[in-house]
């Protein structure tokens, strides 16, 4: 467990499975030379993005949900201690257990003894974030507890020992007939005749876990929702392993980062229509569990909450990032992107992909943190997830507040001057004068003569490689526009027609 | 320092600069305005979109539909505070298929995968989304017994319709057990496309009692 002392410094980021390995670029590199994963997330995120137009376009108040759930958790934000606090007393006085966990590590090892302390060697799990990104599973297997993922996408990528790609639909990289391959290659007792029919397949996941469900002791959870004026947990579900892992079992074990509280029961009407649409393009989904503590002669007897900081009040501290806190993990963003659509979830290397991802995983690790200063690079600030999300959170915004943050980190680390500062001082230089920038368009036809016969320059020098790694640059006109405007503005007797030389103004 | 204290004291640290706490803006619908025909049909044509099966019948034919429902059922279940003179007519009446389900004398979960049916009422229902909500009350239950059986017949009093959501969750206790539940099982987990029958009831038969 983690020890500190005396005070520690702040921020303290988080740990656990939140870090890019690789940098953005280089992982993005290596899943685009994967055809079959762009076809696959090309269909799926299309298909989503319709079902949510639909969705959406039928409520006449959505943009006031939308509103209502902003300022819901910004004021959630503000009063966070305040919250927790009053969520605990709740949540405590109706017989649950509250359990706080500074970091993944600690976490891990709370759940683990909780799961030991009943006796038990195995337990199921439904679908949830937190615990990915702490890397539960892995950790209880390394302490001789088996975690059963109950969730179809999340057992899809269990039993093919992959890494989920997206938050709301983990195994969205596969399509049928991989899902029907993996299915009959290492599902114990499968039907070998199995076919990728969809219906099918949600079929052999319901044989495969019901033993499973009917006699597991214990269960752990994610939530959605905490509700603090009441000390109420939501799980919002679909498939009803949900449902079988918060009812059937004697002990029920969540792990919830502390932002996601609400203050009031009146406030579930917001984010309960807000949630499924964003999601799954639904107008409600098909299950929604809420517990307050035990309820005595109907299910868990033996109800624990692990509240989990791991590098969440290190994103609260930064002002203008702090927003990214307020997600509600429905994906919407990752729908609509389109670096997603062709990357994937993998190219991220964190918990979080897509574009929340790559805020909210520098912000809770620190930019600094291996190679996590690449991803709010991760977008071309188009602002489709801006538009998208439910809770409004501005991506772009804090993509390039990120992207300064990352910049200035670097300058306090060195002393010489990069090729980056170099640059940006000579475009200062020569972007402040007219002259200055007349008398560097003369050089144009050295670029041209760079170009060479076919007129593209396909490798530039230095860091402006980056430019040309993927796309090359055409050779510059003969003359600079500034120079055709002049001759086309001041001298009255030629015909602006002969002046205006097409194939040298691209 | 307990990691109660710890976080509690990060938190108040990332929040010096004291955010301003804003008022919420609560100008989304609070009532749909629909009268008693309309919140029918509208529930009937979500629930259908949904693939449940739906019936509107007159409170006094209840128990026909009940018995026609369960025609081909060789046991269910049913809570101890099922609504009397839901179980009364020729078939369901002394019916050697039943078993009861109450919180002092529960099946065990073994038990309940060999039913193959329950009938239940319901807290309150939702128009717009096609939601029904269980709170756990005598008519409704111990939440298993409407969980591992594979068919659920569920009975929503007109009564009990609400428009949108707003209205249905301001008719409810929300510290109870609660479900909400929104068609048979389903699962949009592959290609994203839904699938209905998981690991939930995978037949929900609805039965609207006027």
């Amino acid at each position: 467990m983690s020890t500190f002392l005396g005070m520690p410094s702040l921020p303290v980021y988080g740990t656990g499975n939140l870090h890019a390995s690789q940098s953005f670029p280089k992982a993005a590199h290596r899943e685009l030379g994967n055809a079959q994963l762009r076809a696959n997330l090309g269909h799926a995120t299309h298909t989503i993005r319709d079902k949510r137009l639909n969705v959406v376009s039928e409520l006449p108040d959505w943009e006031n949900l939308r509103d209502a759930g902003s300022a819901i958790k910004e004021s959630v934000m503000a009063r966070l201690p305040e919250l927790l606090e009053q969520f605990e007393a709740n949540f405590t006085a109706r017989g649950g257990v509250i359990h706080w966990a500074r970091d993944a590590d600690e976490a891990n090892e709370i759940v683990a003894g909780l799961i030991r302390a009943t006796g038990e060697t195995e337990a199921v799990k439904i679908k949830s974030m937190a615990t990915q990104e702490i890397g539960l599973n892995e950790y209880l297997e390394e302490q001789g507890i088996a975690a059963y993922e109950t969730d179809l996408a999340e057992l899809i990528v269990q039993l093919d020992h992959d890494k989920p790609s997206h938050i709301l639909v983990p195994a969205i990289h596969k399509n049928r007939t991989q899902v029907r391959d993996i299915f009959l290659r290492e599902m114990e007792g499968v039907d070998p005749e199995l076919t990728n029919d969809p219906a099918r397949l949600a079929g052999a996941a319901r044989a495969h876990l019901r033993r499973k469900f009917l006699t597991a002791k214990v269960a752990v959870s994610g939530a959605n929702f905490a509700l603090a004026d009441s000390g109420t947990l939501a799980v919002v579900e679909s498939e009803g392993n949900g449902r079988m892992c918060l009812t059937l079992p004697e002990t029920l074990i969540t792990v919830m980062g502390v932002e996601k509280l609400l203050p009031t029961w009146q406030d579930l009407e917001v984010f309960m229509q807000l949630l499924p649409r964003s999601s799954t393009g639904e107008r409600m989904n098909p299950y929604t569990s809420l517990w307050t503590g035990v309820t005595e002669g109907d299910g868990p007897q033996n109800v624990h909450l692990v509240l989990l900081d791991n590098g969440r009040s290190a994103a609260l501290a930064d002002e203008m990032g702090r927003s990214a806190l307020h997600c509600i993990r429905c994906s919407a963003c990752m729908n609509v992107c389109p670096v997603y659509e062709r990357t994937g979830g993998h190219a991220y290397g964190s918990t979080y992909p897509g574009p929340i991802g790559a805020i909210l995983s520098p912000l809770m690790t620190g930019i600094q943190a291996e190679e996590n200063n690449s991803l709010p690079y991760a977008s071309s600030l188009c602002g489709a997830c801006y538009d998208a999300c439910p809770v409004k959170i501005n991506i772009p915004d804090i993509l390039v507040h990120l992207r300064s943050v990352d910049v200035d980190s670097k300058r306090g680390k060195k002393k010489i001057p990069t090729q980056m500062d170099i640059g940006m001082n000579a475009a200062s230089w020569a972007l402040s004068s007219g002259k200055r920038l007349g008398m560097l368009e003369k050089g144009l036809p050295l670029g041209r003569l760079a170009a060479g016969p076919d007129k593209k320059i396909t490798k530039l020098p230095g860091i402006a490689a980056g430019w040309t790694q993927s796309r090359d640059i055409p050779a510059p006109p003969k003359q600079s526009f500034r120079d055709w405007w002049k001759k086309e503005h001041h001298a009255p007797d030629t015909a602006p027609a002969a002046a205006y030389n097409q194939e040298d103004q691209p | 320092m307990s990691a109660r204290e710890e976080i509690l004291d990060r938190i108040r640290t990332a929040l010096k600069d004291t955010p301003e706490v804003p008022v919420i803006p609560r100008g989304y619908r609070a009532s749909s305005q629909l009268d008693e025909a309309e919140l029918i049909e509208l529930l009937v044509d979500r629930l259908i979109d949904y693939k449940a099966r739906v019936s509107i019948v007159d409170t006094a034919d209840v128990p026909a539909k009940i018995a026609e429902l369960l025609a081909g059922a060789g046991s269910y279940v049913v809570p101890a505070g099922l609504d009397a003179g839901w179980l009364t007519g020729p078939e369901l009446e002394q019916d050697s298929r039943r078993r009861t389900d109450s919180v002092t004398a529960p099946l065990s979960v073994a038990e309940l995968d060999g039913i193959d049916a329950v009938v239940t009422g319901s807290a309150v229902a939702v128009a717009e989304t096609g939601t029904i909500i269980l709170d756990g009350s005598p008519n409704q239950g111990r939440r298993a017994i409407t969980l591992v059986p594979d068919h659920h017949i569920c009975v929503v009093k007109v009564a009990d319709i609400a428009g949108i959501l707003p209205e249905a969750l301001g008719r409810i206790n929300g510290t109870r057990p609660l479900t909400m539940i929104s068609g048979p099982s389903a699962t949009s987990d592959i290609e994203l496309e839904r699938v209905e029958g998981v690991h939930g009831p995978r037949t929900l038969d609805v039965i609207i009692a006027r």
